[in-house]
């Protein structure tokens, strides 16, 4: 298959990985942002083709995880009222909120919906108007754009009982957060290329310079993340600092100017509390004034609800790339798929989740 | 004189609560509906239970229930899903199928024109698979009570003496075969609820006869079992754990359908997970799996199979799969159904 097949292939892998060991001299650390990546990277065991003394950290890029406690507890708040129907992308349902998850709001009798794309809930709400269709906008600057769209298709048809549960964030501040943390060890980022090619990578160079600190926009595929690290290896063995492009067959420099106009018609930044982060500084997006109206947290007077973390979960550390997720010590007892303590756990693009799924070795020796 | 009654009862064109409270209704329901379609005479006797004749050697038993949205898919329906899910976990044993019931639980409101189509492809499929419903049974419930319709089969196959599939009986160096192109059922039948895809078609099909060519050809079968909720991985993760064995498959030897696999891609499921209604997965003596796997791919049924992996020994229940690029992994278990991912 076409895209695909090509960068899986064995052949360039190994290519790949003797021009790195080729070329590393030193230690060094570096961080890919994405869990898409982070997926790839542990489900094809990438990490153990590097050269010794290479440390790949896990970035914080997983909407799901990040997404504040007392956000899902809103939304659950939300979900529970009879007239409701929630509508939310398949992997929000299993993410613990304080009490419970979205999935235990439905078999509790609560109307939750999966639905593929935000504007499959517009129709949703223009099919019953007898009901509330609320959507949980959730998800860096991918899904953004999408959930705009939806906000002024609703606009644009009148409807009066469709409303979004915004939970945007952006990824630039969350890594300008991480750099001004003093045990920050990252010396390098593989930028999420999905992200680039809605917002493309302009506003990369300023944050590169100023950190002083090399970054590479990479794919998703195994050959696309080594050919990134070595990228990025180069740029700092060479000790340049630069921002470079390896998903130049999905990304340009400007982005996708209709997606940003999208974003811009309907959201503003503002602080944003990440789960295990903390409050970030301009790192959130929130619905416009003349977009209010359609805030679902409003609409259904959820903001008050607080909660805080449960105190064993150590997702925080985890996002931040200080903690890998099988050094946790709940990881694969207290905390699991079925049982766990946080969204990194449960979330397709989650560290920890990768980690449970498939981090752990085969025993038998291969038998050629 | 012709006397005819004062209220008539009107042509309906949808199921109401009386066409299942015994009484005229459900008599004139079950007649023209059922009875019209399906040739069997224990069922036209309309007795409290079938009798059959009993033969030598042992039979199989084997039961399902079928709950599908939406009732009618790319490449088949929930008729067809209920004779030949029940029909392959027959198969499954080596049996030959003989003998289904067939119990309809209705939603009030269903169109009887959707009942007729599904009960005519219950006919259809059954007759196509030689075998015969023999009882029956029909519920109404009151409107959102179910959606739609839910149907039930029980099925009967005799299995000939002599055989005797197991997973109990797979050894290290053992091979690892599929009949055909796995999660075909699964992604075609959540294009067609969602509205996602077009080019996907569900693989439901009856398996019985590819499994007595392979019975009658090939002498070490060792064990087989239909993949179909939970997919190859579920089969797999059953097999390592029944036989206290290792598995190992190779990720790119597994026949995918380009359109599966790019539906696949785009919402972030593995393959491997997902649900087939017309494969198989055989494991057979390491000196046999060619000649197996040529009389599969002999069959209609098994044009594209393929040797994907083997016994191993090793940790018991573990299964393993050497992904595209080489490196090998422990393949997981699900949790429950696969949630698409946002992004």
């Amino acid at each position: 298959m076409r895209y695909i097949d090509e960068y899986r292939d064995p052949d360039l892998v190994q290519m790949l990985t003797q021009t790195i060991r080729r070329l590393v001299s030193r230690p060094w650390t570096i961080m890919e942002v994405c869990g898409g990546q982070t997926h790839t990277i542990v489900r094809h065991d990438l990490e153990s083709l590097l050269p010794e003394g290479v440390r790949l950290l896990h970035g914080p890029g997983c909407p799901v995880c990040v997404t504040p406690l007392e956000r899902l507890d809103q939304a659950m708040a939300i979900a529970r009222r009879p007239e409701v129907i929630f509508c939310s992308f398949g992997d929000m349902l299993r993410v613990p909120g304080s009490q419970t998850d979205l999935l235990g709001v439905r078999t509790a009798g609560g109307d939750v919906r999966v639905v593929y794309s935000p504007l499959d809930a517009v129709h949703i709400a223009r099919d019953h108007p007898d009901r509330e269709v609320v959507f949980f906008a959730v998800g860096f600057e991918t899904t953004a754009p999408v959930t705009a769209l939806a906000a002024m298709q609703a606009r644009r048809l009148g409807l009066r009982n469709f409303s979004l549960l915004v939970s945007h964030v952006l990824v630039l501040p969350a890594l300008e957060a991480l750099l001004t943390d003093p045990n920050c060890q990252v010396q390098g980022f593989l930028a999420a290329g999905h992200v680039c090619t809605v917002v493309g990578f302009a506003q990369y160079e300023e944050f590169c310079q100023r950190h002083q600190v090399p970054i590479v926009v990479t794919g998703f595929e195994p050959v696309d993340l080594l050919e990134g690290i070595w990228m990025l290896l180069r740029q700092l063995e060479e000790g340049r600092c630069q921002v470079e492009n390896q998903y130049a067959r999905s990304v340009h420099r400007d982005g996708n100017g209709h997606a940003i106009a999208a974003m811009a018609e309907v959201y503003e930044t503002c602080d944003q509390t990440w789960r295990g982060l903390g409050i970030l500084p301009s790192s959130g997006l929130r619905l416009r004034d003349r977009y209010r109206d359609l805030d679902a947290a409003c609409r259904f007077a959820v903001e008050q609800i607080a909660v805080s973390e449960p105190a064993e979960c150590q997702s925080g550390a985890v996002l931040r790339g200080q903690l890998r997720p099988v050094d946790c010590p709940a990881f694969g007892s207290r905390c699991t798929p079925e049982h766990p303590l946080g969204a990194p756990m449960v979330s397709s693009e989650g560290a920890c989740a990768a980690y449970f799924r498939y981090a752990r070795r085969p025993t038998a020796q291969e038998s050629n | 004189m012709n006397p005819t009654c004062p209220i008539p009862i009107t042509p309906q064109s949808q199921v109401q609560l009386a066409h299942g409270e015994g009484g005229r209704l459900m008599r004139q329901l079950i007649r023209q509906e059922v009875l019209a379609r399906f040739p069997s005479s224990e069922l036209g006797r309309l007795g409290d239970a079938a009798v059959l004749a009993v033969e030598e050697g042992e039979l199989a038993f084997s039961t399902d229930g079928y709950v599908v949205s939406p009732l009618f898919f790319p490449g088949g329906d929930i008729g067809k899903l209920a004779v030949h899910g029940t029909v392959n976990d027959l198969a499954m044993l080596g049996a030959v199928p003989l003998y289904l019931s067939l119990g309809l639980i209705i939603e009030e409101g269903l169109s009887l024109d959707t009942l007729r189509r599904v009960l005519q492809s219950v006919a259809d499929a059954a007759s196509a698979c030689g075998v015969q419903v023999v009882t029956g049974d029909t519920k109404v419930v009151p409107r959102r009570s179910a959606d739609g319709l839910f149907l039930h089969t029980s099925g009967i196959g005799r299995i000939r003496p002599g055989i005797n599939l197991d997973a109990r009986h797979c050894r290290p160096g053992d091979a690892i075969l599929v009949n055909g192109t796995i999660g075909d059922h699964g992604m075609a039948v959540l294009a067609a609820r969602e509205g996602l895809a077009e080019g996907l078609q569900s693989d439901t099909a009856p398996l019985h006869d590819l499994v007595q060519q392979l019975l009658n050809q090939v002498a070490h079968i060792r064990f087989l079992r239909d993949a179909t909720r939970g997919g190859v991985s579920a089969v797999l993760h059953e097999l390592a754990e029944a036989a206290g064995v290792c598995v190992r498959i190779e990720e790119t030897a597994v026949p995918i359908h380009p359109a599966v696999r790019g539906a696949c891609e785009l919402l972030g499921l593995d393959p491997l997970h997902v649900a087939n209604e017309g494969k198989l997965i055989a494991v057979v003596a390491a000196q046999d799996a060619a000649l197996a796997l040529e009389v599969m791919r002999q069959h209609p049924l098994g044009r594209q199979a393929a040797r994907i992996g083997e016994v191993l020994q090793g940790t018991p229940g573990e299964v393993q799969v050497r992904g595209a690029i080489g490196r090998l992994r422990v393949l997981d278990e699900p949790a429950g159904a696969p949630l698409p991912r946002i992004c």
